[in-house]
């Protein structure tokens, strides 16, 4: 005879859906999924049904048809007759370009003021608070048109480097005669070889052997000089006694792309005056130079917040004990304090890597053409096809930043503390 | 169940809202009480808001027009300022009724955009204007120039094929509308500024040393400038180009605003009768009331005087009729008869 019964074994009633605990979570997020699913597929279906009412298809056929529109900034070669597809690459070089280099600057300089800041120096310290307070409490976009206002007009017109008849030209070329600066653009000294290596395209997308060239030599160069430091460091730690290392690394550094010139027969074009324009040269256009320098400025002030924060973050105890092991400041922010620093640095970097990257679309204020100035402002405006246009814009600001940030935390993982 | 529910529901709204768009855009502005008229952001002459913020110019006449003809008021107009770029968004949207804003009539733009063109009011081409001291006559001699071009617009496709053409180059600079465009040409950002020569003319007229810049002679394309509608609504786009035909036959028989009411009473000519609606029900044939192309008249007079008041000699804008004269005089002007 039993003394305990068994729990009833209960079969599964539908009510046990919302009074049973265990499957009333379920239930819900089931639930809530659901409305999900269907709000977005609500949104897709009244989409495609108010593109039928219009008598529109979704098509991204309109990419390889002619473009017929000319672009001022253009990295690889485009010309009306190229498609919309290469007008769409010429605009995210466009935006690259700015993206990087505008994260390079403003990270030099955010590290630079954010430092400072901290600096004891009284002067010092109070102007880049200054600097911080005005750069990043004023919308972007007002700096990148002052900026751009500032470039065009204080800078002379190219006509006022014509030399009229006993009349000294009003302006110059700076530089030693190399560079021009109008109120349309900066004009510089191009690059040219006499012997290019050629180049062939894959998928529209262009490939030249001559950058690829120096691209390579410069990156063995680097790696080649890195492994000569760490050789002369090994040796220092083993022996005390670091071997000199100045003229190998300029060797390996400078002797390898010299020797590239000299075989590809690389000279210089310099920009000359000729009609309306400067001709020859490479003209970097006031929009490139506006929208760099004002996000570089911007975003620098941003990263000077962060920067100061990862340093106040690090205990004071480190800087003493460094000061105790006879460091002087200098060292010791770079050896002790900045390496801490940087695991604090890091993630909120990777924020302002990307606000640099999607600041970017506001060139268009100042007519820079980069992806949104292009596939997002032209092709969309002669196509018609703004859905098409702009689900494909964000795609490629959505794998851009998405990439940026991918990489930039496998380097996070790299300076992270490691635990063993 | 409750999957059910959802699934109705949002098979109800998709309809609710399918039925809302569908519905006929003069049953919806006469609901409204208001026609929506997209405008350009401010072409002096063409469209742009007066000292008062009052909507003035050739094309803003015309949306009074039609305004008056369904709703008998000139006043009961919305004027919807878009660029050359959001122009066919916000009239594919429905964000406007009609849109009046110097927009070019092409074969792409009447297929693949599903818009209709419904009538040229302004015949235009494409011009050049640069500073007299930069010392050139003709467009041809802009080799290696700097051009500001409107971005959106045919002009920019019009420009690249020019200077293909002609074997030159050029550096193009983008600006989103007219004002930028003075703005940048003026602080000498770029040579030349090209557009329609009406809005040449027009920007022209309003820069303080207008005898300092000139219009270069060669005109490079056809530029017909006319209202624009959604594709599909076929009465609506009759509407639009009968009320403007109305003032073009206005013009050639003689009736002017200031005379209209006395023509209606005492004409004799059947056509006359027809268009002000003293005879036969012409206007009624279009879902509006039989003196509409009356009132449209009274709005602001027939296309003649609609252009002599905003664009014509004597003007800041000092245009020519040239292209858009009757034709009876000449010109490409001509309406098709209210029979």
């Amino acid at each position: 005879m039993a003394l305990a019964h068994d729990a009833p074994k209960d079969s599964f009633r539908l009510s046990m859906l919302i009074y049973d605990t265990r499957y009333r979570a379920i239930t819900i997020q089931v639930f809530v999924l659901i409305l999900v699913a269907a709000f977005f597929a609500w949104l897709l279906n009244n989409t495609i049904e108010n593109l039928a009412i219009r008598g529109k298809e979704f098509n991204y056929g309109f990419l390889w048809q002619r473009a017929g529109y000319d672009i001022g900034q253009q990295l690889i070669p485009y010309t009306n007759d190229s498609t919309h597809f290469r007008a769409l690459l010429v605009g995210l070089l466009n935006t690259l370009v700015v993206a990087v280099l505008g994260c390079i600057f403003a990270t030099i300089l955010g590290v630079v003021i954010g430092v400072l800041r901290l600096s004891k120096n009284w002067l010092v310290s109070r102007l880049m608070t200054v600097y911080v307070e005005v750069f990043r409490n004023v919308p972007v976009l007002l700096w990148i048109l002052l900026a751009y206002v500032i470039l065009s007009e204080v800078t002379p017109s190219p006509r006022d480097f014509k030399a009229a008849e006993g009349v000294e030209p009003a302006a110059s070329m700076i530089l030693g005669e190399t560079v021009a600066v109008t109120n349309r653009g900066t004009n510089i000294p191009a690059p040219l070889v006499d012997h290019s290596l050629g180049g062939f395209e894959i998928g529209g997308i262009p490939i030249n052997f001559t950058v690829l060239a120096f691209v390579a030599v410069l990156v063995m160069s680097f790696w080649a000089n890195a492994r000569i430091l760490t050789a002369a460091r090994l040796r220092q730690e083993a022996t005390g006694d670091r071997p000199t290392t100045w003229w190998k690394s300029l060797l390996v550094l400078f002797v390898p792309v010299i020797a590239l010139s000299v075989i590809l027969g690389l000279h210089w074009e310099i920009p000359a005056l000729a009609g309306f324009n400067f001709k020859g040269g490479i003209l970097v256009a006031h929009s490139f130079t506006a929208l760099l320098v004002a996000l570089t400025l911007y975003t620098a002030a941003f990263i000077a917040e962060i920067v100061r924060a990862g340093i106040l973050a690090i205990s004071k105890g480190q800087s003493e004990a460094a000061f105790a092991l006879g460091l002087r400041p200098g060292r010791t922010m770079q050896l002790v304090i900045l390496p801490q620093a940087l695991r604090v640095i890091i993630p909120p970097l990777i924020s302002q890597y990307l606000n640099i990257t999607k600041n970017t679309s506001l060139g268009i204020a100042v007519s820079y053409l980069d992806l949104r100035g292009t596939l997002g402002g032209i092709s969309l405006n002669q196509t018609g096809r703004e859905l098409e246009c702009m689900l494909l814009m964000m795609a490629i600001y959505l794998t851009l930043s998405l990439s940026i940030s991918t990489v930039m935390n496998f380097y996070n993982k790299s300076v992270q503390l490691k635990v063993r | 169940m409750k999957k059910t529910y959802l699934l109705g529901a949002i098979a109800a709204a998709t309809m609710v809202a399918g039925a809302a768009s569908a519905q006929a855009t003069l049953e919806a502005v006469k609901a409204r009480g208001e026609l929506i008229c997209g405008s350009n952001t401010g072409l002096t002459g063409f469209g742009a808001p007066d000292a008062n913020g009052t909507w003035a110019g050739f094309d803003v006449d015309l949306c009074r027009a039609i305004a008056a003809a369904i709703l008998g008021d000139a006043t009961k107009v919305k004027f919807v300022p878009t660029t050359g770029e959001t122009r066919f968004t916000a009239l594919q949207s429905g964000e406007v009724d009609v849109l009046i804003r110097n927009s070019t009539w092409t074969a792409t733009r009447d297929s693949e955009l599903a818009l209709d063109f419904v009538a040229v009011n302004y015949y235009d081409g494409q011009g050049f204007m640069v500073k007299k001291d930069l010392g050139v006559s003709s467009a041809k001699e802009l080799d290696g120039a700097t051009v500001c071009i409107q971005t959106g617009t045919t002009t920019e496709l019009n420009l690249a094929d020019f200077f293909k053409q002609n074997n030159i180059s050029y550096q193009p600079v983008t600006i989103a509308d007219d004002a930028e465009g003075q703005r940048q040409y003026l602080a000498g950002a770029c040579d030349a500024y090209t557009t329609d020569a009406s809005g040449l003319a027009a920007s022209r007229a309003t820069l303080p040393d207008a005898e300092n810049h000139i219009i270069l002679p060669e005109i490079i394309s056809k530029e017909p400038l006319g209202p624009v509608v959604r594709h599909g609504d076929n009465n609506w786009g009759d509407i639009v180009r009968w009320t403007y035909y109305s003032l073009l036959v206005a013009e050639e028989k003689g009736i002017t605003k200031a005379n209209v009411e006395e023509v209606a009473a005492s004409t004799t000519d059947e056509e006359v009768k027809r268009l002000l609606g003293t005879s036969g029900d012409m206007a009624v044939k279009f879902g509006l009331d039989a003196d509409a192309f009356k009132r449209a008249i009274l709005a602001g007079g027939n296309y003649g005087e609609i252009f002599a008041a905003n664009i014509g000699e004597g003007t800041s804008i000092n245009l020519a009729r040239g292209l858009n004269a009757l034709w009876t005089q000449g010109g490409l002007q001509y309406a098709p008869p209210f029979r």
